[in-house]
């Protein structure tokens, strides 16, 4: 017999596998962005720029700039079905009254819609990986350890993409969240060091959770692993399990009458 | 479907007791007592507005009660939601389908949803389809379906898991004729497999044609109960004899002129109910005082007739 929670989070994640099945090409969309990315920046500009240090290592800005890009794809994979599918499924489909009129619960719901959002932004990172891999952005056999980061990655932002869908009241409310993504992605340490910051920016900038995305996926591409990284997968599993609090509370009041 | 009855008593499957829900103002459902047995088929009857759909909200363990004491199948609806929703089928007001999956795999999720093993399902997938006449539309999009067939949609996803009890709140509201008499059939099927009915409606005709047992619901309350004949009996005559007018002050003069004929009379704005033992006799005295006669219909006392009575005025007034 398998525990309850487990039974509802593989049924959400198989129902959004049915309806994914026929939309599969748009997952094909997300994907292009960071090659774009990488191409441009990656190797185009990153030709004409210098050396970057990582753990005290010198290393191409390809090197350097490449990891972020896994991490950024893990958080918009994430991001996309937590934010915009899941509102369009709570306010919209009403597919939770649904689920909620067989025998589930919103704790199993709302994780199975994270297990699923993550899913995405995990498959996304595997191929950035392949693809940075070929482009020769890689320096250890450390990366292969990018993938479960990613994972670590995908869980955070696809438990705070659900936690704020269920605080959004329209999809007006998206375009801040857009916006949000857009500045984390410019500035945690994706394109250049924090220490380009002066201090204080710098320290602020380092409490991002994509700083902390970037930082992990980095240190295992490069193969400069050390305690830091702990640091980072706790920050991101205590923001996971913050996030899937406000969720599961916030769902609740939504539901209840 | 239903578990072994033992004898002499069926088991009971809804057991209220002061059941309340309140959403701040005036109590939505106040203080009803309710008691339902394996194998009825139950019709919740009911003004807009009376609480029929908050009662079944509570038993469909999707609401929980302000106050007083819920057990179906004997748990407890406040704790063991989870465990009684197992055993239930739920059917909702409105279609709230899987618009994003087919019709067969809205009956195939649906039974995911109840933690059913693949295999099991689709076994049971075809026979619901044929149950529900869709077994041609099986892999078309839900939106592309009728209003009917949405609802039998809604009713076979609800028996995908077998359900010993079925609620339907308002089944065939915004159905035409035709869909309303095949979802009946369907309804009725259920019944003789032993499957426990609980509906509300407000439709009369429904009720007579489901139902083991009314319960007259208004302003929160339940007002009465009955099989729908006995109801019938109590409220109304055997027999109603109408008579069609052209206005208000025709139906005033015709209710003088024929006012001492039968048990009781009803004045509506174009028409006058007169309730009687004997409808033909009733109709011939009613002639003989002088109305035409092809403004006159002699019918049987009906729910209708009950519904118009209590809601309408003097009882529940």
């Amino acid at each position: 017999m398998k525990s309850a929670i487990l039974t509802d989070v593989s049924a959400v994640v198989e129902r959004n596998f049915l309806v994914a099945r026929k939309t599969w090409s748009v997952l094909l969309s997300g994907m292009i962005e960071p090659v774009l990315f990488l191409l441009s920046i990656g190797l185009g500009l990153g030709s004409l720029l210098g050396p970057v240090e990582v753990g005290g290592e010198t290393v191409p800005y390809l090197v350097y700039f490449a990891p972020a890009l896994i991490a950024t794809s893990a958080m918009n994979g994430a991001l996309y079905d937590s934010t915009v599918n899941f509102f369009w499924k709570l306010r919209y489909r009403r597919l939770y009254k649904q689920l909620l009129s067989a025998p589930m619960n919103i704790k199993g719901i709302v994780a199975g819609e994270i297990v699923w959002a993550q899913l995405r932004g995990v498959v996304y990172a595997v191929v950035m990986l392949v693809i940075i891999g070929v482009c020769g952005g890689l320096r250890s056999p450390w990366a292969a350890l990018a993938v479960p980061a990613a994972l670590v990655v995908g869980f955070a932002f696809a438990a705070i993409g659900v936690a704020i869908a269920t605080v959004m009241r329209n999809w007006q409310d998206l375009d801040p969240v857009r916006f949000g993504t857009l500045v984390l992605f410019l500035a945690s340490g994706t394109f250049f060091p924090t220490s380009a910051y002066p201090p204080a920016v710098g320290h602020l900038v380092e409490l991002s959770p994509l700083y902390a995305s970037n930082e992990l996926v980095r240190a295992f591409c490069v193969g400069r692993v050390g305690a830091a990284q702990l640091l980072q997968v706790a920050y991101l599993v205590a923001l996971t399990v913050g996030a899937l609090w406000i969720a599961v509370r916030r769902f609740g009041r939504l539901h209840a009458d | 479907m239903t578990q072994a009855l033992s004898w002499g008593q069926p088991a009971s499957v809804v057991h209220a007791r002061g059941l309340t829900k309140s959403y701040g103002g005036p109590a939505a459902v106040d203080g009803v007592d309710l008691e339902i047995w394996a194998g009825e088929s139950v019709g919740i009857l009911g003004p807009n507005g009376a609480g029929k759909t908050s009662l079944m909200r509570m038993l469909s363990c999707v609401s929980l009660p302000s106050a007083g004491s819920l057990r179906i199948f004997g748990l407890d609806a406040a704790k063991q939601s989870r465990d009684i929703r197992r055993r239930l089928g739920i059917v909702h007001q409105e279609d709230i389908l899987d618009s994003e999956l087919t019709v067969a795999e809205n009956i195939y999720i649906y039974g995911r949803y109840f933690g059913m093993p693949r295999a099991v399902i689709r076994e049971n997938s075809a026979e619901l389809l044929e149950f529900a006449k869709l077994s041609d539309r099986a892999d078309s999009r839900v939106e592309t379906l009728s209003g009917g067939m949405k609802r039998r949609l809604s009713i076979a996803r609800a028996l995908v898991s077998k359900p010993e009890v079925l609620l339907l709140d308002e089944p065939t509201t915004g159905l035409d004729p035709q869909a309303r008499h095949v979802l009946w059939d369907r309804l009725a099927m259920l019944k003789t497999r032993g499957v426990t009915l609980i509906l509300t409606t407000h439709f009369m005709d429904e009720a007579e044609q489901l139902c083991d047992r009314i319960l007259l619901m208004d302003r929160g309350s339940l007002r009465d109960e009955g099989a729908p004949q006995e109801l019938v009996t109590r409220y109304a005559s055997k027999d109603v004899v109408e008579i069609r007018a052209s206005g208000a002050a025709d139906v005033s003069a015709l209710a003088e002129l024929v006012g001492k004929i039968g048990n009781r009379m009803e004045q509506l704005p174009n028409r006058l109910l007169l309730h009687v033992d004997d409808g033909d006799l009733a109709l011939r005295a009613v002639i003989d005082l002088g109305v035409d006669p092809r403004a006159c219909l002699v019918r049987r006392g009906s729910l209708e007739d009950v519904f118009l009575r209590l809601s309408g005025r003097s009882l529940l007034g």
